[in-house]
């Protein structure tokens, strides 16, 4: 059963109680997801079936092209305030034709993916929660229980094919906007021409930085889809508890989403 | 058919079913009645394996329901249809597509065939005409036939409806209880109800079953019912205006 039943304690009477407590149902939540994500990974031959193509599809829609309008102002204004903030201090040791190279190696190592995944988060990773939330008040969840569907496979493999195949590619997005909004600033106010700022770019950029990059991308999309789910999936006391959910996904998604993205720099760049 | 042998659970901190035992034959409609909190749907829930008991066991024929896993659980499962309170319609599926879904996902039938079968089922609950609209443009007592529907849809044995005629007027209410009584004749199926609603309760049920703090405090046909000499029978006859003296009206033909 996806939905766990609701447990009860005793009340606390100390601190360290309460904090083991707290750790213990952090540490059980952790190991449920996980479950939950191995459940749908295990389902993802299932998703090229013609039962599941259309709900991929539809997933890739809401995650993907609706999230264009807001990554490329997103990523627009980072290229740009990047560019502006390294240029003025580049400027000072006549260095600026540099900002271009700089702004493409942030944009391809770390704000790309970051930012790509923060909007994600934010916006359809909570609408993931908020929807499965709803469905698991109004017993929507069960009803795919008892129907023998498995709500593992109909809601969330369909959401993680979705992100796992967008998050790459909106990130590659983001990244080239996010290059431009650099070479306009550039351009505009800083004197480096645009086709200086795009050579010293493609000078210093390495394919090293774009992949690993887009592995960030892959590793943000499927916790994003886990900790978003999961939290639907524990929603608890009707409308209050889906909005906890909701801004629970935001918050552990973005925590999740820093140090799991340090440790693959680390990784790749030590 | 279904048989509860000392189920005992416990919710929240509170004791809802406290060695519960209780039988349910083949082909009867079994109320289960009680106050709000009186674990009545949690002893439905309980019955397709949505809850599990602390202590006791579930029989569904031969099968114990609460040991059932994987491929066991969904034989036992797909012997039920459920109407949920709600109703659980997916609110992006159109009416066919909520109906069908069962259909759709566990089965590779062409889409004319499910398309049809639909359509029987939904002219079985008088809404045929709704097959493109979504649960939006329903009305409760709508949504709820169509979630009927839903439950039909695979010919289950056994229906299991978790207050159907709650949140509707008394017309809609009626109108949901002959459908129940139709639905037993024409399917022959096996119905348990859960319903804190007595007048439905003594017009559709062959057995009713008031659960009070857990337990079974009267199991009895509609006409022993309303004579019981239990008190906190009596309490909840009163409380609905039904008594003894009552010329009670038994649910007319479907």
């Amino acid at each position: 059963m996806i939905i766990q039943e609701p447990e009860h304690f005793e009340p606390t009477r100390n601190f360290v109680q309460n904090t083991g407590r707290h750790v213990l149902a952090m540490l059980r939540g952790s190991g449920r997801a996980m479950l939950m994500l191995l459940e749908a990974m295990r389902d993802i031959p299932h998703g090229l079936s013609s039962k599941h193509r259309h709900d991929i599809l539809l997933q890739q829609y809401v995650s993907g092209v609706k999230s264009l309008g807001v990554l490329t102002v997103v990523a627009l204004f980072t290229g740009m305030i990047l560019a502006l903030q390294t240029g003025i201090e580049l400027r000072r040791f006549a260095q600026e034709v540099y900002i271009g190279s700089a702004v493409t190696l942030v944009m391809l190592r770390e704000m790309g993916p970051f930012m790509t995944g923060m909007i994600i988060a934010a916006s359809v990773g909570s609408s993931f929660a908020a929807q499965i939330g709803t469905m698991v008040v109004s017993e929507e969840v069960s009803a795919l229980e008892v129907m023998s569907i498995k709500p593992v496979r109909y809601l969330v493999m369909p959401r993680l094919v979705a992100l796992i195949i967008m998050m790459p590619l909106l990130t590659v997005y983001t990244n080239v906007i996010g290059v431009v909004g650099g070479a306009i600033v550039g351009q505009t106010q800083l004197g480096v021409s645009m086709p200086a700022y795009f050579d010293n770019a493609t000078q210093y950029a390495q394919n090293k930085d774009l992949y690993v990059g887009l592995f960030k991308a892959v590793v943000f999309g499927i916790l994003i889809t886990t900790v978003s789910c999961y939290q639907g999936f524990s929603t608890t006391q009707g409308a209050v508890g889906v909005g906890r959910a909701t801004r629970r996904t935001v918050v552990i998604s973005f925590l999740v989403m820093l140090a799991v993205g340090y440790m693959i720099t680390r990784l790749f760049y030590q | 058919m279904i048989r509860f042998e000392k189920v005992t659970k416990w919710l929240g901190g509170s004791l809802v079913l406290d060695e519960v035992d209780m039988e349910i034959r083949q082909h009867e409609t079994f109320c289960i009645v009680g106050a709000s909190g009186a674990g009545k749907s949690v002893s439905l829930k309980h019955m397709v394996r949505l809850l599990t008991p602390d202590s006791g066991r579930i029989f569904v024929g031969d099968d114990c329901v609460n040991e059932a896993r994987g491929k066991d659980l969904d034989r036992v499962r797909n012997r039920f249809g459920v109407l949920f309170q709600g109703a659980a319609l997916l609110q992006w599926l159109n009416v066919g597509d909520n109906v069908g879904l069962p259909l759709r996902m566990k089965t590779d039938k062409p889409d004319e065939d499910i398309d049809r079968l639909v359509k029987e089922k939904l002219e079985m609950v008088d809404l045929v005409e709704t097959f493109s609209k979504t649960p939006y443009e329903l009305s409760g007592g709508m949504r709820k036939r169509v979630g009927l529907a839903r439950a039909i849809i695979e010919d289950p044995e056994i229906i299991l409806y978790d207050e159907p005629t709650s949140g509707l007027d008394p017309v809609t209410s009626r109108t949901i209880d002959r459908l129940i009584s139709r639905l037993k004749t024409d399917l022959g199926v096996t119905s348990v109800v859960v319903t804190h609603d007595l007048h439905s309760a003594l017009a559709i049920g062959t057995r009713i079953a008031m659960l009070h703090d857990g337990k079974i405090v009267e199991t009895a046909t509609p006409k022993e019912f309303i004579k019981s000499d239990n008190e906190i029978v009596k309490g909840f006859l009163e409380a609905q205006y039904i008594t003894t003296e009552a010329e009670w009206k038994r649910d007319p033909s479907p």
